[in-house]
């Protein structure tokens, strides 16, 4: 299966998620220019984190029109995956991939810290190789994470099953206290109608290896192995 | 066509959290300013643009708005009235 990472002026985890498809899981992955028009025949697109364009007028706004998104767009629309990753999750949701935005962290710092995660829905596209309300750690780094969408689409999501990652506490409770950024309803990450677009805040391609405190995120990526090769 | 200039001012949607205006508030409540009651934190743009008119000049800054300058999740704006610049 072949990989599309989408490198953006400013991304800066393009290189980890090429690291975590070709060493971690052992398949193709190729490196998308942001000014290209042409996605290479992948199958998966990676929007990767960092921060594309400066964070420019708001976190993803000028990525959105870099010639490459209007493929990824249509790469989305066919129902082929996309994965989002922090940046990448606010970039989805700036071209309208994804409903909601992503606004400055509730306590303003910048966050780099492992977090706990919980698996909402396993029967996705993306967790199908995690149990339901199984606890991840994964890291997370940013500092506009804090996810928001009008209180309809919020129920919507929560209603079809699209809120796929909620952030929690080591019990699994999703309290206010394990809400790092002040996401509504401790929202981590979402999918879209269709399931095939996934953007999330927390890096699973940072967490590919319990050298680096944890290989939580490995199974996402399978999780879309299993499903598009099937 | 004539050249106009226009101020576009984009603010925090009401009633979403505003870290930083708040961070603002408190921090002009410690100078001494009692009476702040709150501070939102926006952006301010200057769009200098040709226009066959003033209004149609308004129209094209709040298409901006619209599809590039404003979120429309999380923010308002307001086009100030073109100036020929």
């Amino acid at each position: 299966m072949k990989f599309g990472i989408v490198t953006f002026p400013g991304s800066n985890c393009d290189y980890d998620a090429y690291h975590a498809v070709t060493e971690v899981l052992g398949e193709q992955a190729v490196y998308l220019w942001h000014k290209d028009h042409d996605l290479r025949n992948v199958d998966v697109v990676v929007l990767p984190g960092g921060f594309s364009y400066g964070d420019y007028l708001r976190v993803g706004a000028i990525a959105r029109f870099s010639p490459i998104m209007q493929e990824v767009a249509a790469h989305a629309r066919s129902g082929a995956p996309v994965l989002g990753v922090c940046n990448g999750f606010q970039i989805l949701c700036e071209a309208q991939l994804l409903p909601g935005a992503l606004m400055r962290n509730a306590a303003l710092q910048f966050i780099s810290a492992a977090v706990c995660v919980r698996v909402e829905n396993a029967d996705t596209l993306f967790t199908s190789r995690y149990r339901q309300g199984e606890l991840l750690k994964l890291p997370i780094a940013h500092g506009d994470g804090r996810y928001i969408a009008p209180p309809a689409v919020l129920d919507a999501l929560e209603a079809e099953g699209r809120v796929i990652f909620r952030y929690a506490d080591a019990t699994g409770n999703s309290s206010a206290d394990a809400n790092p950024n002040g996401s509504e309803r401790n929202i981590a990450g979402i999918v879209s109608e269709q399931g095939n677009v996934l953007g999330m805040m927390p890096h699973p391609e940072r967490a590919c290896s319990p050298l680096l405190g944890s290989d939580d995120g490995v199974r996402l990526l399978e999780s879309i192995l299993s499903r598009v090769a099937a | 066509m004539s050249r106009f200039r226009l101020a576009v001012r984009i603010v925090p949607r009401k009633g979403l959290l505003d870290p930083q205006g708040k961070a603002v508030s408190d921090a002009l409540h410690t100078l001494g300013f009692g009476g702040v009651e709150s501070v939102h934190v926006g952006r301010f743009i200057v769009i200098e643009t040709t226009a066959t008119d003033a209004l149609a000049a308004g129209e094209s800054a709040r298409e901006m708005c619209r599809k590039l300058l404003a979120n429309p999740v999380t923010e308002d704006f307001e086009v100030e009235a073109a100036v020929q610049a």
